[in-house]
């Protein structure tokens, strides 16, 4: 396989599949998968995610999946969408606390419930919608895509890394500056949904299938 | 690269699809329906147009077009690449289930919420609260002179339930509802704008995003439910099915009122 989703029973991985498969367009081979022997001989993988952080890291134990997603960080082109971003932080603050995979240093913070805009309007909380995201180092994966292009976010809670010079890309939800993306050598992690981005997402696929770490 | 100005979250326009029997017809109330096209067709068009969100309500009375509409889904699923959302005739996990495995992003559910309202909560358990919005059905039964009143109503506005509107919106984000789809039962079909009045109170009451819906005449509407209604979305089908606007037209007068839209 050309890539593989990694299927560790968090939701909804549909939309996903159809966006990669909409830009392998039969040159590549997509699937979605649980056993980690398909995981293991991919060429390059996607760790999606949505729902909550305890259950996701509950889910990857459980599923058996944590030593072949270990490796693959090691070893492959690697793209973590949303919760599958968070969870390579070092801890969340959902679920009163969560220990997280710890890939990257840095935490998942609380947008918290007292957030306004510029004028003083209540912003809702979770961050959902199509928001600016500004690249912050030129990279492979930004090819095709203008600065301040929108992406679909939808999430309550926000990456703060510690090393600057992983940091991808930023947005901003009020006063809160938040890393929407990042990367150090054949890892990458984004905090919006690429398959749910419209064109700009789409390209963003395309070149993480082509992106030569 | 340097540091550019902040960023904003835009407000989303979503053309809806009301679809009977395969087909998108105009507004549930409206008492002639006119045919508007092919799902499938219409819903690529919105999505190359801009849209930000596409809704497809399954108005089909039958239970056994619901096949047709899974289908449907799949078919729009695969055409698609902004966030679908499939409501009409939830009535369980396994609806839901079935409705995110045929590749829609969030579920709808209308009147299971107000028989069931422990679905909402086991849903949002199951599949998260990013997929599962509340219609909430809303209907103005204070008189002339009194406090403002909206009652939630089900079944098309015909069956009222006695629940204070404001009160159930509040309940359903407490069980887990990640947005709300609110819908003037007085307004849809009208034409004459969003009840601006029960989409501000609901909005202003609740943390989660509200999509005002019903009534949409003209772009001011629009701009009416996002300035004055607070809403974070905005709904409307008819003004864009018959090519009355485009998408792109929409936005643009959004922004030239200062709107945040993604142009």
């Amino acid at each position: 396989m050309d890539l593989v989703i990694i299927d560790y029973g968090m939701g909804n991985l549909h939309s996903a599949h159809k966006a990669v498969e909409k830009v392998a367009a039969g040159r590549k081979t997509v699937a979605i998968s649980s056993d980690p022997e398909v995981i293991r001989k991919a060429e390059r993988v996607i760790l999606p995610g949505v729902g909550a952080m305890r259950d996701c890291m509950a889910e990857m134990t459980n599923t058996g999946l944590l030593p072949v997603i270990a490796e693959c960080l090691q070893n492959k082109p690697f793209l973590g969408i949303c919760v599958g971003f968070q969870a390579l932080m070092q801890t969340s603050e959902e679920n009163g606390g969560v220990d997280c995979l710890g890939h990257f240093q840095g935490r998942v913070k609380f947008f918290g419930k007292n957030l306004v805009d510029s004028n003083d309007q209540r912003l809702k909380v979770p961050h959902i919608g199509w928001n600016q995201v500004q690249p912050t180092q030129d990279h492979a994966l930004w090819q095709g895509i203008s600065a301040a292009e929108y992406f679909y976010f939808v999430h309550s809670y926000y990456v703060e890394a510690k090393q600057p010079e992983q940091r991808l890309a930023s947005c901003d939800y009020g006063a809160i500056h938040f890393d929407a993306a990042l990367v150090e050598n054949n890892v990458a992690a984004v905090q919006f949904h690429p398959e749910k981005s419209a064109a700009a997402g789409l390209q963003l696929l395309n070149n993480f299938l082509n992106w030569k770490p | 690269m340097t540091a550019i100005k902040p960023t904003t979250l835009t407000k989303r326009i979503i053309p809806c699809l009301d679809v009977d029997k395969g087909r998108v017809v105009k507004g549930v109330n409206f008492v002639g329906i006119r045919d508007a096209g092919d799902p499938v067709e219409i819903a690529k068009r919105y999505n190359d147009q801009g849209a930000d969100e596409i809704t497809f309500l399954d108005i089909t009375a039958s239970t056994e077009d619901r096949g047709t509409t899974l289908k449907m889904v799949e078919q729009i699923a695969g055409e698609i690449f902004i966030p679908l959302t499939v409501g009409g005739g939830v009535r369980s996990c396994e609806d839901i289930r079935r409705l995110l495995n045929a590749g829609a992003d969030k579920v709808s559910i209308n009147t299971a919420a107000v028989t069931n309202p422990e679905l909402v909560k086991e849903a949002a358990e199951r599949f998260g609260s990013q997929c599962i919005v509340v219609a909430i059905d809303a209907k103005k039964v204070s008189a002339e002179g009194e406090a403002d009143r909206w009652e939630i109503f089900t079944h098309g506005g015909r069956n009222p339930t006695g629940l204070d509107a404001i009160e159930w919106s509040k309940k359903m984000v407490e069980l887990g509802a990640g947005e709300l789809l609110l819908t003037s039962m007085d307004r849809d079909g009208t034409k004459n704008g969003f009840d601006l009045g029960v989409t501000r109170a609901i909005a202003d009451a609740v943390s989660v995003p509200v999509i005002a819906s019903g009534g949409v005449g003209n772009l001011q509407h629009l701009v009416d439910g996002v300035l004055i209604g607070h809403a974070d979305a905005v709904l409307a089908a008819s003004i864009f099915h018959f090519g009355e606007h485009t998408i792109p037209e929409a936005k643009q007068f959004m922004a030239d009122q200062g709107i945040p839209v993604r142009l």
